[in-house]
């Protein structure tokens, strides 16, 4: 938990003398609460001081890496209970279980479809994080199975198995790639906390009581083993959704570190509709990986999607740059069309005028990311504005025509347009799904 | 451990819809939403008494944008809003109704409020199921086509909508005589939520007869502003603000089926649907209005598995 000024003050010797290149040791504790100076600035601090110092700087959720490279995934390091006190910083991993009893072709078949599971949305690119394999049978099957996945996918990988000696045979292999080990318990603790410090990998640690998990995370730590992810087990939905927010408040609230750890949360359901509603409610509530068997891609969508939504700033519209984006082959017969730069809408619009193949320019207004009717009512999609665009994006000579499409809900301000930027105003459909039909129909 | 656990100050209000014969009205049982005592799902913090319920959404016209997914369902009662509304309660156990008058639209067939009040009366013999009764939208037309429903269902305690800041008066004035409850909408603004619920208490509607529509939108359509003006409202609510206490009301169908997604397949429709649903209640909706009865019937098994009841 973050000290204030006055809590650091306390900590400091009070003698003001100046060392630290400031007046007073308030005016020192002050610059250190935002952390604009280092405590060694001070050379009186006391070794306590520094400690407690130290500790408060640090997360209350800490940040953990499973994987290398591109696909490196990192969560945790979260800061509020509800979005809109912040935001969430990290979105939690998606990963597919492979069970090890599957058969090499379906398993490679699997990944291939899970090797496709990326969008495109506003912009970003959306995709799933893990693969975690499963052990069912003996040692060798599970080691022949993680090569496998290795092999095909690029994905980070979690390995799942309370057989330690198969874990060590698949570290040998995948190792570098840095999986997740799934997972210490109660009664493996000390086998695990070696094997994930001699290996370098982050393990899960799995109890169904906060109170024991607590004290496991604990013993780790002494152990010097502290890559960690928590796990309460397999629960009723509400169940969970208690355990992630009391692990989400106890780490916030109550600078509880013990638990101060990204959740992982395994939805084991064989109906896809339940799988699909419960690891949405866990990307709502918390979770930090979530990992489910179902790989069907309107599901996964959809996932990634509320995923996007969530862990979105709520601070921060997402914007594009606003300008002038040509859509197909434009010719200076090409319509105009003027949006804002808020990229929900740009992109909806891009996208029913990519559909109805007219190639046309759009004009991203910069509205700072707002949609069109609350950029009208807060006067950032005026007449002005919009003109102003359309000469600085030097519009007029891009088309030999003289007409300028704006959105449906706008429609009362084109005599105000027409008037100031000189252009022709058609008032187009209020929904971007109109788009298409009103396109083919428009001549020019 | 010591766990953390929030003392609320209040409860959100329960709002009762429907009356049996035993209340003055002709419904077989009555639907309550609210009353939670704590955020969504938290039980062990505080009482949750009524789960999430689900509404049918049934059209007095035939919808002409509705995706054809829909029409596999729908399609043979399009045509026939009683037939319609029965088909919904017998085949696919609807619990309560959500009849839209869109009929009623000047652009859509200018219904006007005689027949919409006689098509309100017949549709209460054919089902006893608690109603929602919705306007068309415009306005002046909703002031008397919704007058003329709340009066022909006078003693059925309906829930009746949308009430809107800058035209709620004679809405709330007909529900108020009427005895039913109402819908105040507010453009996903807190404030707004809050200060439409205070002019409507204020025309002497008790705002345990008020239920919130936040105005949702859809899974990638900005679900996230509605995400967080929910749980900003409903902590206010428990934070002790009276005035926006109220259980919520989304349109879940509406928003899922107008995307993108949805019109590309069905399948991506039905998951849009549901997914949309799951994260509103996980933000505190009470009420949702949805259409695909596949998406209602995934919806109810997981309102069950929530609530702790065992499939």
């Amino acid at each position: 938990m973050a000290l204030s000024g006055l809590d650091i003050y306390k900590l400091l010797p009070k003698t003001n003398c100046r060392e630290c290149g400031f007046v007073t040791c308030l005016a020192f504790a002050m610059q250190l609460a935002k952390k604009a100076v280092s405590m060694d600035k001070c050379p009186y601090l006391s070794i306590e001081a520094k400690r407690t110092l130290a500790e408060s700087s640090l997360p209350a959720i800490k940040l953990i890496a499973i994987g290398e490279g591109e696909n490196k995934l990192e969560v945790g390091n979260e800061t509020v209970m509800f979005r809109h006190e912040e935001k969430f910083h990290h979105p939690p991993g998606l990963g597919f279980i492979i069970e090890d009893n599957l058969d090499d072709s379906a398993i490679k078949k699997k990944l291939e479809k899970i090797n496709q599971l990326k969008f495109e949305r506003i912009g970003q690119e959306l995709k799933v994080n893990l693969i975690a394999i499963r052990q069912n049978k003996d040692k060798n099957r599970f080691v022949e199975v993680v090569k496998l996945v290795a092999e095909n996918t690029p994905l980070a990988l979690v390995l799942m198995s309370e057989d330690l000696a198969a874990q060590e045979e698949a570290l040998k292999l995948v190792g570098v790639r840095r999986p997740l080990i799934y997972h210490a318990t109660q009664d493996n603790l000390a086998d695990f906390a070696q094997l994930s410090k001699d290996r370098a990998v982050p393990l899960v640690v799995s109890a169904k009581e906060l109170e024991l998990l607590s004290t496991l995370t604990r013993e780790l730590n002494n152990q010097a083993v502290t890559e960690l992810v928590i796990d309460t087990g397999k629960k009723p939905i509400a169940e969970k959704i208690w355990d992630l927010t009391q692990i989400r408040r106890l780490a916030l609230r109550k600078s509880q570190r013990s638990l101060g750890y990204p959740v992982l949360v395994i939805v084991d359901a064989d109906d896809p509709y339940i799988e699909t509603t419960e690891a949405a409610t866990y990307i709502s509530k918390y979770a930090g990986i979530v990992l489910i068997k179902g790989i069907e891609v309107e599901r996964v969508m959809a996932l990634l999607t509320l995923r996007q939504n969530i862990y979105s700033d709520p601070q921060k519209p997402l914007q594009i740059e606003p300008r002038v984006y040509p859509v197909g082959q434009v010719t200076n017969k090409s319509p105009v069309l003027v949006t804002t730069n808020f990229s929900l809408t740009y992109y909806t619009v891009l996208a029913e005028v990519e559909a109805s193949k007219v190639p046309s320019y759009i004009v991203s207004v910069d509205t700072e990311g707002m949609s069109v009717l609350t950029a009208w009512a807060a006067e950032k999609f005026t007449p002005e504005k919009i003109t102003d665009s359309i000469n600085k994006f030097n519009v007029r000579e891009r088309v030999a025509h003289n007409q300028l499409v704006i959105p449906g809900y706008v429609a009362v301000m084109s005599g105000d347009l027409e008037e100031k930027s000189g252009w022709e105003v058609v008032v187009g459909p209020k929904e971007a799904a109109g788009i298409p039909a009103f396109l083919k129909n428009l001549y020019l | 451990m010591e766990l953390v656990l929030e003392r609320w100050q209040q409860e959100v209000s329960i709002v009762t819809i429907g009356a049996t014969k035993e209340e003055g009205g002709t419904r077989s049982y009555v639907v309550r939403v609210g009353g939670e005592k704590t955020l969504p799902f938290l039980f062990p913090e505080g009482e949750i008494p009524y789960p999430p319920v689900i509404a049918f959404e049934v059209w007095d016209i035939a919808p002409s944008d509705w995706s054809t997914e829909l029409n596999k369902y729908y399609g043979d009662v399009f045509n026939d809003p009683l037939a319609w509304a029965e088909k919904c309660v017998k085949q696919y156990q609807a619990k309560i109704l959500c009849i839209r008058l869109q009929g009623a639209h000047p652009d859509f067939g200018n219904k006007t409020s005689d027949e919409e009040a006689k098509l309100i009366s017949q549709l209460l013999k054919k089902v006893s199921v608690p109603l929602i009764i919705l306007g068309c939208g415009d306005d002046s037309k909703d002031n008397l086509i919704l007058p003329a429903c709340s009066q022909a269902t006078k003693g059925e305690r309906c829930l009746i909508g949308d009430a809107v800041q800058d035209n709620y008066k004679t809405l709330t004035a007909s529900v108020l005589a009427d005895g039913h409850n109402i819908i105040a909408e507010s453009p996903i603004d807190v404030n707004i939520a809050k200060q439409l619920n205070i002019l409507i208490s204020d025309m002497g509607l008790p705002l345990e007869r008020i239920v919130i529509n936040p105005t949702i939108g859809a899974l990638g359509y900005g679900l996230e502003y509605a995400y967080s003006i929910m749980e900003r409202a409903r902590l206010a609510a428990l934070s002790g603000d009276k005035t926006v206490a109220s259980p919520f009301i989304c349109f879940v169908g509406q928003e899922a089926w107008r995307t993108k997604e949805a019109k590309v397949s069905g399948e991506q429709g039905l998951i849009w649907e549901v997914i949309t649903a799951t994260a509103l209640i996980q933000a505190g909706a009470d009420l949702l209005v949805m259409r695909h009865p596949v998406a209602i019937e995934k919806m109810n098994n997981y309102i069950k598995t929530l609530m702790g009841v065992s499939l």
